[in-house]
């Protein structure tokens, strides 16, 4: 008999969105938060925007040794963490804490802590034989991010499996895919599973800036970010983190737990093609979809909306409209799709738990979220990518993709088991 | 974080080859010399983020501003040479 | 209904010796790789002694198109790579694509080329920084370096555990085995031997401040005061075992039988260390008994109270001096995610030619109740292996392995 795994708390930390009920009405309302960087002076950048949290750690209940010792990302994760299992109302005192994992997603750790002391102990660059007596205790956790992990194990007080998972910008879809696993093989019974990124930091900056990656549309912050429009020239970096609790079906509902949502399919393949580039024909991806929905045991035809990847970099977009075509057949273009990295921002390994989060309250909501800033279509992209507006629509199964360097390409399917159940 | 400037030299052949040596390497069933002058970068081996490699290598070298796509893989060395030089 | 999961080659980057050959017969003869830093002048620092891969040059093993695009430790991690699938006899094109993938361990990427673009950031100005920047230091540069470069397309993935990475990766392996991947390239190799990664090393207080690398990395030794940091690994081919048999590959060099992993309660908590718990995990899921456990590859962090915990629980499950122990990593340095991943290989290779290698340099703190391999290999009849790993942070992670011809 196979363990069905739903989601049954919900925590997020997005740009414009703190919390969960903040997070949706920011993407019901199609409005964005990107803007001109605050987090460091950008001056000397090609790509001068991002979308940022206005986030005051102490502010959500850390310690102030927890700020101190903690990157921000990490910060964003115990955060989101602590939202989710409150949302989930699990007593967790009660739980058994052997049976209680976490997987956290990141694609550059503690980036930020790590260019902050980088300057320090190397006098801003001028040495290369950087001096130890400047560095801080918390240093080795900066340099393994394995330590988000640990942090957030700490938080909810999970003695089972826990690591972090770093795929680049899918991070966020096979962190939470590898807790299903884990949950389904018998490995645990819940498990707190997400991602977080706070990579909007000069050398994220520059590394963006040198393969063209990144929107250099500085005029209009509020609306540089524009996935599937003809007049996109780049992604926006964000940041942010979103932390699920997962439980086995039967359990939850034995609890009467609020279920957000089933994940009921998930898969990754890769390109095996090149560190950065993606082949147009969206193959890898179409394959990933097929197995997640195979997974699902669901058909191309009974997906209700699509949360795409939808980066808004001329090639990501291309690829990822060939990659529906040839996943979904017909049903391609009769399906809603949508990005909301339009108003959020690419938050790199976050991004990928934070649109599962959107896609569970799409579900729970049954509206999809819209692509704001699209109002010229690229010919190429030519599928209902919803522009500007939300729409009500009933929303029963979501498919989540995410496409990141190193040539991954993974995506997710959830459903609505109370409904398909009935 | 300040930007370094001196007066713009002539690019050789010699420079845009190491430059590329450097950058992006050769590719196994290349050889990079004179003779490769005329073709194409795709045919070199090279791919897009080589090429970026290079043109910023160059923008650097050089002191030129060029454009996101002034390199592009149907372009020859020879071709990048006087673009460079034409400025 | 478990699909039986065995390794059918790997290949190693060790500081004591650069492929099986070279490796096997260095850690045999107890001889030990670990010398002074080489790779920048570690003077200045407090701790001075690395297990560096000193016979490795990149460029006679790998393409040009590929050097100025990754950072050290990827060098030897697609060294490793192919070493691996020659071991194995596979090559690229023998299988359907997408039936083949690679999970790796890390620690903290390319962190070398990290720093030289640090560097040209803060001192020359952003556009002084590479367009490779944006992958060759990130955490899952190997998984996809490794996976465009023998074109498998299969699913993928990298784990960062600190340092029981190695054999968490290996056990996402068998999971995608069993779940219908046909081969999956598993396992780490690692290192951060560059002056940020050493200083950011040292920030975790493990390291080894003794000049003497004879006397630097003394696990379950009365005087043991810490470790020497390393760099390599080993990557694994691993195979559903009727796939294997049906391409003519032969029986391998042993099953992955058993894996458990259990994480620490929070520090200052009280609560029992969980390494204890990953063990008999571990155990159990190879339907075993403590008793059929014939040698121990102990995680031997060289840290006095972290000595303690592991020889408490190795002694609790076996019996004070029960089992034989070993800790090989005293001739390589503690390679972070590579390590475990080195471990494991070695401990086929114990299973294969039936001799337990040395824990060099060590004279056993009585008082632990181990039964510690040193000095010379011990020839033994062994069928079973248990592979023992912990990260900072209080991650535990323990295998078991099994020779192929034992039921």
């Amino acid at each position: 008999m196979n363990r069905r795994v739903v989601i049954t708390g919900i925590g997020v930390m997005a740009p414009g969105g703190i919390g969960t009920k903040e997070f949706w009405e920011l993407l019901s309302d199609g409005r964005t938060a990107t803007r001109r960087i605050s987090l460091f002076d950008p001056a000397q950048f090609r790509s001068q925007v991002a979308a940022e949290i206005d986030f005051a750690p102490e502010e959500h209940g850390l310690t102030a040794r927890e700020v101190r010792r903690m990157d921000r990302a990490a910060q964003l994760a115990v955060v989101a963490a602590r939202q989710a299992l409150e949302d989930s109302g699990i007593d967790f005192d009660r739980m058994n804490p052997h049976r209680t994992g976490v997987t956290i997603g990141s694609a550059v750790g503690a980036t930020m802590g790590l260019e902050e002391e980088y300057r320090v102990v190397s006098d801003d660059g001028r040495e290369w034989l950087v001096d130890h007596r400047y560095s801080v205790p918390h240093l080795y956790g900066y340099l393994v991010p394995s330590s988000f992990a640990a942090e957030v194990a700490w938080a909810v007080g999970a003695e089972g499996p826990v690591a972090l998972v770093s795929a680049g910008c899918t991070s966020g879809i096979d962190s939470v895919g590898h807790a299903v696993e884990l949950i389904r093989e018998g490995s645990a019974d819940v498990m707190v599973a997400g991602a977080a990124d706070a990579p909007i930091s000069p050398i994220t900056a520059a590394c963006f800036d040198a393969i063209k990656a990144t929107t250099p549309r500085n005029d209009d912050p509020e609306h540089a970010s524009r996935p599937f429009d003809d007049s996109r020239n780049g992604f926006v970096l964000g940041e942010g983190a979103a932390v699920l609790v997962l439980e086995e079906l039967t359990a939850a509902r034995r609890r009467g737990a609020h279920i957000r949502a089933e994940i009921a399919g998930y898969a990754t393949r890769s390109n095996a093609f090149h560190m950065t580039g993606l082949r147009p024909d969206g193959k890898e991806m179409a394959e990933a979809i097929r197995a997640a929905l195979d997974e699902a045991r669901l058909d191309a035809g009974d997906v209700d909306y699509v949360n795409a990847h939808g980066s808004g970099t001329k090639q990501n977009d291309r690829h990822e409209t060939a990659a529906f075509k040839r996943s979904l057949g017909a049903h391609a273009y009769e399906v809603p799709i949508s990005s909301i990295k339009s108003m959020i921002g690419h938050s790199l390994g976050a991004i990928g738990s934070i649109e599962i989060a959107a896609s569970a309250l799409a579900i729970e909501n049954d509206l999809v979220p819209p692509t704001a800033n699209l109002r010229h279509p690229d010919p190429e992209c030519d599928l209902d990518y919803i522009p500007i507006t939300a729409r009500e629509w009933r929303t029963e199964t979501v498919l989540t993709v995410g496409s990141g360097f190193g040539g991954f390409q993974s995506a997710m399917v959830l459903t609505d088991p109370d409904r398909r159940d009935r | 974080m300040s930007q370094e400037s001196t007066a713009t030299p002539r690019m050789t052949a010699e420079d845009l080859l190491g430059i590329l040596r450097t950058c992006a390497g050769v590719a196994d069933d290349i050889v990079l010399d004179e003779k490769a002058l005329d073709t194409d970068f795709g045919s070199l081996g090279y791919d897009s983020i080589a090429l970026l490699e290079v043109t910023a290598n160059l923008e650097r070298t050089f002191h030129v501003d060029l454009d996101d796509d002034a390199i592009k893989a149907s372009d020859t060395p020879r071709d990048v040479i006087s673009m460079i030089n034409g400025r | 209904m478990n699909t039986s999961v065995i390794v059918t080659g790997f290949g190693v980057t060790a500081p004591n010796g650069l492929g099986t050959r070279d490796y096997w017969s260095a850690t045999l003869a107890g001889r030990s790789g670990i010398d002074r830093v080489s790779r920048f002048d570690a003077g200045r620092y407090p701790s001075r002694l690395a297990g560096e891969v000193s016979a490795f040059v990149a460029a006679d093993h790998l393409p040009s198109r590929l050097l100025p695009q990754t950072d050290h430790m990827t060098r030897l991690a697609l060294v490793a790579a192919d070493l691996a699938l020659a071991d194995a006899n596979v090559s690229s094109g023998d299988a359907d694509s997408y039936g083949m993938g690679v999970v790796t361990a890390s620690s903290a990427g390319g962190f070398e080329f990290g720093q030289r673009e640090l560097q040209n950031l803060w001192r020359h100005g952003s556009r002084h920084v590479s367009a490779y920047q944006s992958f060759a230091w990130f955490y899952a540069v190997n998984t996809g370096q490794i996976s465009i470069r023998h074109g498998m397309r299969g699913p993928s993935g990298v784990v960062v555990t600190d340092q029981a990475g190695g054999l968490d990766t290996v056990a996402q392996a068998r999971r995608l085995i069993r779940k219908g991947t046909g081969l999956v390239l598993a396992g780490g190799v690692d290192g951060s031997i560059c002056p940020w990664g050493w200083v950011a090393q040292m920030a975790g207080g493990r390291l080894s401040r003794c000049d003497d690398p004879r006397l630097a990395y003394l696990p379950f030794d009365a005087r043991a005061a810490g470790h020497v940091p390393g760099e390599g690994g080993a990557i694994l081919v691993l195979e559903d075992a009727e796939a294997a048999a049906r391409r003519g590959a032969g029986p391998g060099y042993g099953e992955i039988a058993g894996y458990g992993t259990a994480f620490d309660p929070r520090p200052g908590s009280g609560g029992a260390p969980a390494l204890p718990r990953a063990m008999e995990l571990a155990v159990r899921d190879a339907g075993l008994s403590p008793g059929d456990i014939d040698v121990v590859f102990a995680d031997g962090a060289a840290v006095p109270a972290l000595d303690r915990i592991e020889a408490d629980a190795i002694t609790a499950m076996f019996g004070a001096g029960r089992v034989p122990v070993t800790v090989p990593k005293t001739m390589t340095g503690r390679l972070y995610a590579g390590g475990a991943a080195l471990d494991l290989a070695t401990a086929l290779l114990c299973l294969r030619d039936g001799v337990i290698p040395p824990t060099i340099n060590v004279t056993p703190e009585a008082a632990y109740g181990l039964d510690l391999v040193t000095r010379r290999p011990r020839t033994a009849p062994v069928r079973t292996a248990l592979i023992v790993a912990r990260g900072e942070g209080g991650f535990n992670s323990a295998m078991v392995v099994r020779r192929p011809d034992d039921e």
